[in-house]
């Protein structure tokens, strides 16, 4: 039987994951952004779980919202990111340090 | 007779300031509306000194009670009163800021090449502020006042002033924004203490050692960077160096005084305890004041620099006549050290803005105020030299001149408290001719120097006038000082009544 | 009467005034009318008020004019206290003042500041009468003070002269170190009987004999010790006692006028006159008594001692003043008040003659000031020669003249001081004082015979153009040596031994030597007749054969002697070394504390460390922060998300 804290594990594994994700990959920032939409899934996952766990439907509602909110964020992200490489021809996060201090 | 005096002393200059900017004149000094501009300005500041005569006609020198109170609710939410008042100690500070901005303004009459208009707002409207710093009786009225005038100030050092003028008005801003800072700490906890602003309720309420002291340090900061004290000074030859003339006037004349003002009017009273326990400290500073910046003033080789550096030694003069009210409580010589201390902040104001005029008319002829680009300047200004060599002799502490009243004031009165105070403090009489007279060897003195002092040319009339007054005001007070210390007596005794009190 | 004395001070100030700001429209000739006239107007109503109190009986007044200030119950008044030791003063300083004021108009003629020149002496005058005319101290400090303002302006008159402008600043600061110690002593009177006037202070003097006071821990001194000596170093700077002496004979870059007037007859006897004027309080003293008899004897044998080796015709009458000014210190000490301002009165007239006739060989010689240039003037110049010839004999006291008297009663009175005890001090003041009339004798003959006798040194340019000077000239030179030569023998008895004084001057009865001396005072003729036994006599006339022999006979001797004794020859010719020791010592000692603590003290310290060092510590601390902040975004999502765990952790493991 499979419960809640499989769905549990496979959030966070899929969280750590993303986390990883951003903090080593250091050469393609489109990478980065696939990494936070992971995050953002790996959330969805805990919502919908404790959703069917608790038996309240308002987590799936929650879920829609972020996914739409994600969606946003990646064409906002993704705009960004074009007008990033046209600026500076690359999108090397290491390169990326204009707010160094 | 006018209603309302003291809000008039502050809102005219202020709207004739207000005025002047908006007017302006035009980006063009020489322009018709500049000259009405300056026209306006110099008729706005001789009105608010006519008004302010009355100050002294209608003066009760019987009563060390506030007189001309003016009170009006201002934040009824916390308690804060538009609350206006004149003793003995803020009158003639009043009258001495009101007699010396018109003089300021026909200083920088055309020496002025930019922004006249704005350059006489400033002014106009910082001599507001001062009126209402010496008249408020409400804290935070005070503080508003007193934190306000630093704009102005600001501005004539950061918009008129020298090569330098960021690094001074920058050191001049924070120095002073710093001490007054700690200032509003100390309202907020008097504010809670007694749940009012009202400074006559300050003096009054009992307040524990612990908090007395705190509160003493706090003041302390605010007003002996505004003295300036040693070691707090560093600020004052910068400043004084990169100003303007009329700034260095003003900065001399009656900036300095608030941190005076504030002693007699804050620390005394409202923590008698706590300046008593600091007492010998503040004396041992004014004495460093007086000797180790006398020895500092002689080797100045920057005219200004060296008359700022004057300033802080006879401003060690005033804390010093201030703080030895402690070591005599119930004697005689209490109420003349304080008198003497009073006494000197006015002189101080009159000799120190005098000198640097003297030193700005050189400026505006050579554009150097370094001692060694000059020498026998009274070859060909010997108008001048008179002037200038008066002047010196004041700065000296000569009998007959307004520099000796005090100074002879507080070196008796010290000698009362302890002998060695009166001794440390007379060392100025050597030192203070040193620095001065060795300076006028060096300027007026002596074969012409160079073909810059060959060429120059003597005071003409609106400098002769400038100088002419302050030369009368010098010398009547020191040919005559009674009214001026009557004015004082009064409420000098009731101060030190309220500084010998315990209140804790 | 009080019209009077307002009309004496303020005739001068007022001649001053106009003169000083109105010179200009007035002109030289106006400039030199209303000062003479308001100077001479001062004079002859002074004559009057001496006339009315010695000869008319009148009594001392003592009147306030205005209240100066009143603080703490202190009143601070201007006032005028007219007794017999005022009027002689004013009587003085007026008549020298009035012969300077003449004499100027000839000695001043082609200079461009004349006008000046006349409004400061008028102000001098104005000055000095409100020290001696002042009833409280507070007066008497600021003609002590305005004194040596006009004395400043003076010495620096010429002020394009580097040589001048030096002396002046010297002679002020010097006078400063004395006001120093005369502020303090005010100080010290205002704390002890709690008033600045004299009247009251001197009906206290007893009880505040009776405290004391801790200057040093552990050490009381008595309260009127403290009060005389801190009074004295204000008269040693004024009246140039040593160490103090130094400003005096670099004030000689003045105009001769003034250094006759001002460093000669008037000024630098303010010294003399306070103490004498203060004598209710020094007769409760005498340790400072004992201490003003030591300096006074110190300064009147080794300062005459410099008058030998210098050879600038000003400076050798300048130290000369420095020791006359010795001796009356010398008889202040020996509490014989009375002969001091005698013999100050005396001086004045010799003194300023020497020195007005000095001006006149000064004026004769192109302003030329060497006496090794000079030499027998004395054909070209007959009144400039036998008006000097009185100055010089007066000096050395020689019997008759008007210095025999006030000297050789001087000395007595010291001789007979006994109650310094039979110690050191009684035998240094009597010793300086004996000796210093050899001494004397020999400088002032020394430069009698070489600027007027001997060999003619001057150039041929100079000696083309000698002759005697103008009426102006040698009017005040006949009209003071009239004094010089007379005035002793009618003024000596009554003055020292008629009680002229009255209650000015007050005597503990035990120490009036002057009164122990008059018992056997049987007039001016008496003492002349018994000359010949005192030591003074064959001392004075020692020095003049010694002078004879040296300068007139064998001329080439001096230098003979100069080349023997060198070593003695460079401490005189160096002045001891106190302007070494004050110029290369203590000046340099201040321009290097100040230098130290202003660089070190003020920007480095103070500026550097605390004030910018702050705002650098502070730029410093920004520096190392903003190494966190690398600009990745990988490391602010990591410090995110430590962060978020820490919190986490926190919540779950602490909470």
């Amino acid at each position: 039987m499979i419960g809640l804290q499989h769905y549990l594990t496979l959030s966070a594994m899929l969280f750590v994951l993303s986390i990883a994700g951003i903090i080593i990959n250091r050469r393609n920032l489109i990478l980065l952004l696939m990494c936070i939409e992971l995050m953002l899934l790996a959330v969805n996952f805990n919502f919908i779980a404790f959703s069917r766990y608790l038996g309240d439907e308002t987590g799936q509602v929650f879920v829609f919202f972020i996914l739409t909110v994600a969606a946003a964020e990646a064409a906002i992200g993704l705009a960004i990111l074009v007008v990033l490489f046209r600026t500076r021809r690359s999108i090397n996060v290491e390169e990326l340090n204009r707010m160094k201090g | 007779m006018v209603d309302n005096l003291l809000s008039v002393l502050i809102w005219l200059p202020i709207a004739g300031g207000v005025v002047l900017l908006a007017m302006g004149d035009g980006n063009d000094a020489a322009s018709a509306r500049a000259n009405a501009m300056r026209w306006t300005a110099l008729a706005v500041s001789v009105l608010t000194f006519v008004l302010s005569i009355g100050l002294y006609t209608g003066f009760d020198t019987t009563t060390a009670a506030m007189q001309f109170v003016e009170r009006a609710p201002w934040i009824d939410a916390i308690d804060v009163w538009y609350y206006l008042g004149v003793d003995g100690f803020s009158a003639p500070l009043i009258l001495l800021t009101t007699f010396i901005t018109p003089l300021v303004v026909i200083a920088g009459w055309d020496v002025i090449k930019t922004r006249p208009a704005q350059y006489f707002a400033a002014f106009l409207i910082l001599e507001g502020l001062m009126n209402g710093v010496f008249s408020a009786l409400d804290g935070l009225l005070f503080y508003v006042f007193w934190e306000a005038m630093l704009v102005p100030m600001f501005l004539i050092i950061g918009v008129w002033g020298g090569e330098r003028r960021v690094y001074a008005t920058l050191k001049f801003f924070l120095y002073t924004f710093l001490g007054s800072v700690l200032m509003l700490v100390a309202f907020i906890y008097l504010y809670r203490l007694t749940g009012s602003f009202d400074m006559g309720r300050w003096m009054e309420v009992p307040v524990s050692l612990t908090a007395q002291k705190m509160i003493f340090i706090a003041f302390l900061l605010a007003f002996a960077i505004k003295v300036p004290m040693w070691p707090v000074h560093t600020w004052l030859p910068d400043a004084h160096v990169e100003a303007p003339t009329g700034g260095s006037v003003i900065l001399a004349a009656i900036l300095l005084k608030m941190g005076g003002y504030g002693f007699v009017r804050f620390s005394l009273p409202m923590v008698p305890d706590g300046s008593r326990y600091f007492a010998g400290m503040m004396i041992a500073l004014s004495l460093i004041a007086v000797v180790y910046i006398g020895f500092v003033a002689l080797m100045q080789k920057d005219m200004k620099k060296l008359i700022a550096y004057s300033s802080i030694a006879h401003m060690g003069f005033v804390t010093l006549g201030f703080f030895i009210v402690w070591h005599m409580f119930g004697e005689s010589g209490a109420v003349l050290g304080v008198s003497g201390g009073m006494v000197q902040m006015v002189s101080h104001g009159l000799i120190s803005g005098a000198m640097f005029l003297c030193v700005g008319v050189l400026y505006d002829r050579v554009h150097s105020r370094q001692i060694s680009d000059y020498g026998g300047v009274a070859n060909t200004m010997p108008v001048f030299a008179a002037f200038m060599v008066l002047f010196a002799m004041a700065n000296a502490g000569l009998p007959g001149t307004s520099g000796f009243v005090g100074e002879f004031m507080v070196i008796i009165a010290s000698f009362k408290a302890n002998p060695w105070f009166a001794f440390f403090a007379a060392m100025t009489l050597v030192l203070g001719a040193a620095y001065t007279l060795w300076m006028i060897k060096r300027v007026v003195y002596g074969e012409v120097a160079n073909d810059h002092v060959a060429t120059l040319e003597d005071v003409n009339r609106r400098e002769f006038i400038v100088l002419g007054i302050l030369a009368f005001a010098v010398l009547l007070v020191g040919l005559w000082p009674a009214p001026l210390i009557d004015m004082m007596e009064v409420t000098i005794q009731h101060l030190v009544e309220q500084a010998g009190q315990t209140k804790y | 009467m009080y019209s009077y004395y307002l009309t004496i001070v303020l005739a001068p100030l007022f001649a001053a005034i106009v003169a000083g700001l109105f010179g200009y429209k007035i002109g030289r000739k106006g400039a030199h009318s209303i000062t003479i006239g308001a100077v001479g107007l001062s004079c002859v109503l002074s004559f009057y008020v001496l006339y009315r109190m010695y000869w008319g009986g009148a009594e001392p007044e003592n009147i306030s004019v205005y209240t100066w200030a009143v603080s703490d119950g202190l009143r601070m008044e201007v006032g005028f206290l007219v007794d017999r030791l005022t009027v002689l003063m004013m009587a003085v300083v007026t008549f020298v003042s009035f012969m300077v004021h003449i004499y100027t108009i000839g000695y001043m003629h082609d200079d461009p500041g004349y006008q000046r020149f006349f409004s400061y002496i008028s102000l001098f005058t104005f000055s000095m009468l409100m020290l001696v005319m002042s009833n409280n101290f507070l007066q008497l400090f600021f003609g002590w003070e305005a004194v040596g303002l006009v004395s400043y302006l003076l010495i620096g008159f010429w002020f394009k002269r580097e040589t001048a402008i030096f002396a002046n600043l010297k002679a002020f600061l010097v006078n400063r170190v004395g006001d120093f110690g005369f502020i303090l002593g005010i100080a010290a009177v205002v704390m002890f009987t709690g008033s600045l006037d004299y009247a009251t202070v001197f009906g206290q003097a007893e009880e505040v004999a009776a405290q004391s006071v801790e200057v040093f821990p552990g050490s009381p001194w008595n309260a009127m010790t403290l009060i005389c000596i801190l009074l004295f170093i204000g008269a040693m700077g004024k009246s140039a006692q040593a160490p103090l002496h130094v400003w005096l004979p670099d004030s000689m870059e003045g105009p001769t006028p003034i250094s006759a007037l001002i460093h000669a007859a008037t000024m630098v006897t303010a010294g003399i006159f306070m103490v004498a004027r203060m004598s209710p309080l020094y007769e409760f003293s005498t340790t400072a008594l004992a201490v003003v008899i030591v300096i006074g004897a110190i300064t009147a044998f080794f300062m005459g001692l410099l008058g030998i080796v210098q050879n600038d015709i000003k400076r050798v009458v300048a130290y000369s003043t420095l020791s006359q000014l010795g001796y009356m210190t010398v008889a202040l000490g020996a509490s014989a008040y009375g002969a001091a301002i005698f013999h100050l009165m005396t001086h004045a007239f010799f003194k300023a003659l020497l020195f007005l006739a000095a001006g006149s060989v000064i004026i004769a010689m192109h302003h030329e000031q060497d006496i090794r240039k000079m030499g027998g003037i004395r054909k070209y110049m007959p009144i400039t020669y036998w008006t000097s010839l009185i100055g010089s004999l007066a000096l050395i006291g020689f019997p008759g003249t008007a210095g025999f008297f006030s000297k050789d009663l001087l000395i007595e009175a010291v001789r007979d001081s006994h109650w310094h005890g039979e110690g050191a001090v009684y035998w240094i003041a009597y010793l300086s004082v004996l000796l210093g009339v050899f001494v004397t004798a020999l400088y002032s003959f020394r430069m009698f015979f070489l600027v007027f006798h001997g060999e003619e040194r001057m150039d041929k340019e100079t000696r083309s153009h000698l002759h005697e000077t103008p009426w102006v000239v040698t009017v005040p030179l006949v009209m003071l040596a009239i004094p010089s030569l007379a005035i002793g023998w009618f003024t000596v008895g009554p003055v020292l031994f008629g009680g002229f004084f009255g209650d000015a001057i007050f005597v503990e009865h035990s120490r009036d030597v002057l009164a122990h001396i008059g018992e056997h005072w049987h007039g001016p003729m008496g003492l002349l007749t018994h000359t010949w036994q005192t030591p003074v006599f064959w001392l004075a006339m020692g020095g003049l054969a010694t002078a004879v022999y040296l300068y007139l006979l064998r001329p080439d001797l001096p230098a003979k002697i100069k080349a023997k004794v060198e070593g003695l020859y460079n401490l005189l010719d160096r002045k001891y070394y106190f302007d070494d020791l004050y110029i290369k010592g203590f000046a340099a000692w201040g321009r290097g504390i100040g230098t130290a603590l202003w660089k070190h003290g003020d920007q480095f310290l103070i500026d550097g460390v605390l004030v910018n060092g702050t705002a650098n510590s502070v730029g410093k601390l920004a520096g190392v922060m903003r190494q966190l902040q690398s600009g990745y975004l990988y490391t602010y999502a990591f410090a995110m998300i430590i962060g978020l765990t820490m919190f986490l952790g926190w919540l779950i493991w602490f909470r």
